[in-house]
């Protein structure tokens, strides 16, 4: 069968990616675990000698690590939104990036968690949260929430993959047999029958549309733990949505960036190829537009109605933190969208740069979210010691960002040791399909 | 009934609570729980018996000697979460009087065994608008009863008692800081390390004295459940100088200030009492009484350390002071 041929092909073509470790690979892999061992010493630190390691204080209880957490957990929650469009709609050119988008998913809402973990006090009471439950807290909403997403896309995962897993397992004669075994017992008896396909599909895309759900909710919890409070500068009612934007934004950012490294180091310019960056710098461009849309609105009616506790909240960010206000809600938004708009602009390397702007510019604005509000309390902090008056993060918090971003690309290229970056199964149902010749993009993109 | 000539004992101390504590009506009328402090000694010695009100409504006689004399009593951290029976405690702090002398503070401190910035009880000076002089406004916990911090509290640690008081449970804790960052009114502070003072066991911890500290969780005011459970005043009430903070219960419609014991109502309506952001809806339990005809000139207040005074430079009355060269 000319279908069995095909995949052998593939598995040829990708097995040096998931084989193979370069020189190259090697070094990067290991940098990588440099910055994650720094960042667990950070950990151990802190541990040992207290939150007093870190930058917060009585009035700025919450630093980096919320903002971290905040910005990994909405890259995950955009990564199953934007994934489970791509599937639930089987838009045309999905499945070059559909792979990366899931680890993202993935990989980012296993990191995200543990920065909350870091500005708990208490990490030895951690069941006291399952042992004495309140469910009025926002807090436990939220966790409720986020373990219900991470069991949903870890099972969304899992199903995308099951048909490359089975393709491995039938096509490696030639590797370790630890692999052998693994994709063995990971595909679960997939055999790629027409029932078997067909029920998978349906599945998947069941799941698809519940992941949708499930990551609205979770980051609508999230924005909620803000906006819920009494504070100026957070408790507001568009807080849900305008994060779930914010979400979506960084979250087209960073698969852009993604998308860009992982053609440039694995050479798969002709998977991943100009098509699929325009038209990601498409949404781009059109949620860099909803996004400063609903920062102007926010900012605006609280510049304009100017309530005490409001004016001083701005009062704040126009001084103290106006570069990083420019940056953030100017720069952030207006240079991606100047890029974006015009065709002429745009290459693969503009996209990528103004996603770039647009991840940094975004994870600014949420710094500028958490951190002035909470030194702009309603009674104006009256006090002496500096590093109560203004938060500045410490290197244990750096160290400890910094590492989980080395974790999050570290775990990514696990994965792509495991699995294929851009899906085989994808590519045969193409072919499948696209006999038919209907749509030049996929046409193309199977050589 | 109870002839209470043991003193010792916790029996004792909970049938007492059993019973509830004294009412206003009886003849004793000054006899409220905190008024008790003047009597005090005038009670020890006499064998007498006074009548007081117990939970079901019942007037009963008991010896005045098993009210509120065990101070020796280890509230436990599930005890500490019931509340005195029929209590509704309140405190009015009155501006016109203050004059930042700190005594609250620092008897504060020295009770809940804190350090030198650590305060329950903060000084803060306030300005209303432009054109009023800023007055001295002492701010502890409010134990509102809308607590958003009970709210959002994931385990229960915090919690709002039948007798209106919010405490904090620090063997619960587990130091979200959730808490801190819904509180409108900073009430709350963190403990940021260990501390050597955590590691004195001398005294059990109980929710009710906030001693011993621990490392990760969050501290507060906490009314001082442990000295009105002994019918005396909490520390800032009974050591200002000036008489600044009433404290009582309203319930009995009764406050006082250890000198004198006022109706409540009537201070707050004759004297325009109010309460601290009003419309945040949080309904503290803590009413100032607004600083007009003020008994002292501001600068009084700023004969204190050179480090506090620093604290108020951000205030441009103090700037303004500061260039004429008064502080
Ligand atoms: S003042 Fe703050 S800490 Fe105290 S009860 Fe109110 S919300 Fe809670
Ligand atoms: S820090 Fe402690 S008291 Fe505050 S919300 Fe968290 S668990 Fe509750």
């Amino acid at each position: 069968m000319d279908v069995d041929i095909r995949k052998r092909e593939l598995v040829k073509e990708f097995s040096p990616m998931l084989l193979k470790s370069t020189k190259w690979s090697k070094i990067w892999i290991g940098i990588l675990v440099g910055f994650i061992l720094w960042g667990l010493a950070a950990f151990v630190i802190q541990v040992i000698k207290g939150h007093e390691v870190t930058g917060m204080r009585d009035n700025v209880v919450w630093g980096i690590y919320i903002i971290n957490f905040i910005f990994f957990v909405c890259l995950s929650y955009s990564g199953a939104f934007i994934s489970g469009i791509l599937h639930f709609f089987k838009t045309p050119w999905k499945n070059s990036v559909s792979r990366i988008v899931e680890i993202i998913t993935v990989v980012s809402l296993i990191i995200g968690p543990i920065f909350i973990l870091l500005c708990i006090g208490r990490l030895d009471r951690l069941h006291y949260l399952f042992l004495y439950p309140r469910i009025q807290s926002p807090i436990t909403w939220d966790i409720i929430a986020i373990i219900t997403d991470l069991i949903g896309c870890f099972i969304y995962l899992y199903l995308t993959f099951i048909p490359d897993f089975a393709i491995l397992r039938d096509n490696s004669e030639d590797v370790p047999k630890w692999r052998r075994k693994l994709y063995t017992f990971l595909a679960i008896g997939y055999r790629d029958t027409p029932t078997q396909r067909n029920r998978l599909h349906k599945i998947t895309r069941i799941m698809s549309a519940m992941i949708i759900a499930l990551a609205i909710v979770a980051y609508t919890v999230l924005a909620w733990i803000f906006s819920l409070t009494l504070q100026p500068g957070w408790n507001s009612t568009i807080f849900a949505p305008y994060f779930i934007v914010a979400g979506l934004y960084s979250g087209v950012g960073v698969i852009i960036i993604a998308m860009y490294l992982i053609r440039k180091y694995f050479k798969l310019d002709h998977y991943i190829r100009k098509v699929h960056f325009i038209g990601a710098g498409v949404i781009l461009l059109v949620i860099s537009l909803l996004f400063g849309y609903f920062t102007f609105s926010e900012y605006f009616s609280r510049w304009f109605s100017h309530k005490t506790h409001d004016a001083n909240l701005l009062n704040t960010l126009f001084n103290r933190y106006f570069w990083e206000f420019i940056f953030a809600n100017y720069i952030g938004v207006l240079v991606p969208i100047v890029i974006l708009f015009f065709k002429k602009f745009r290459t693969i390397k503009s996209i990528t740069f103004a996603a770039i702007i647009a991840v940094l510019g975004l994870w600014l604005n949420r710094y500028l979210i958490v951190v002035p509000t909470l030194e702009t309390p309603y009674l104006p902090i009256q006090d002496t010691r500096p590093e109560f008056i203004h938060y500045s993060a410490t290197w244990v918090e750096w160290a400890l960002s910094f590492a989980g971003i080395a974790a999050f690309v570290l775990f990514f290229i696990l994965i792509m040791r495991l699995v294929p970056i851009i899906p085989m199964s994808g590519i045969i149902d193409y072919e499948r399909e696209g006999k038919g010749g209907t749509n030049s993009v996929t046409q193309h993109q199977l050589k | 009934m109870e002839k209470g000539n043991t003193k010792k004992g916790s029996t004792n101390r909970r049938k007492f609570l059993k019973i509830g504590l004294l009412s206003g009506a009886t003849t004793v009328a000054g006899a409220t729980l905190l008024a008790n402090l003047a009597s005090e000694e005038e009670l020890q010695a006499s064998g007498e018996k006074i009548r007081v009100l117990t939970p079901d409504g019942k007037m009963v006689e008991v010896d005045a000697e098993s009210i509120n004399n065990y101070p020796e009593a280890h509230i436990t951290p599930a005890e500490s979460r019931k509340g005195i029976p029929d209590r509704k405690f309140v405190m009015v702090i009155d501006l016109a009087k203050c004059k930042n002398a700190r005594n609250c503070v620092e008897s504060c401190q020295k009770a809940h065994n804190l350090d030198y910035n650590e305060e329950f009880m903060k000084i803060q000076l306030i300005q209303d608008h432009e054109e009023a002089e800023p007055y001295w406004f002492p701010k502890p916990c409010y134990h509102c009863d809308e607590p958003p911090c009970v709210t959002v509290c994931p385990t229960g640690a915090t919690f709002k008692r039948d007798d209106g008081i919010v405490l904090i449970d620090n063997d619960r804790c587990i130091g979200c800081k959730f808490c801190i960052t819904s509180c409108p009114y900073s009430a709350r502070q963190f403990n940021w390390s260990h501390k050597p003072k955590f590691d004195d066991t001398s005294q059990p911890y109980s929710p009710e004295t906030s001693v011993p500290g621990t490392e990760g969780t969050v501290m507060k005011c906490d009314f001082c459940p442990d000295m009105l459970r002994q019918g005396k005043l909490p520390y800032c009430a009974s050591s200002c100088p000036m008489g600044v903070i009433y404290f009582g219960d309203k319930n009995e419609d009764m406050v006082t200030n250890g000198e004198e014991t006022v109706r409540f109502s009537e201070l707050i309506n004759d004297r325009g009492g109010y309460r601290h952001l009003e419309h945040l809806g949080t309904k503290p339990n803590v009413y100032y009484l607004p600083a007009v005809n003020r008994q002292f000139p501001l600068e009084r207040g700023f004969d204190v350390d050179e480090e506090i005074i620093e604290r108020y430079k951000d205030v441009p009355f103090v700037q303004d002071l500061k260039d004429q060269g008064k502080i």
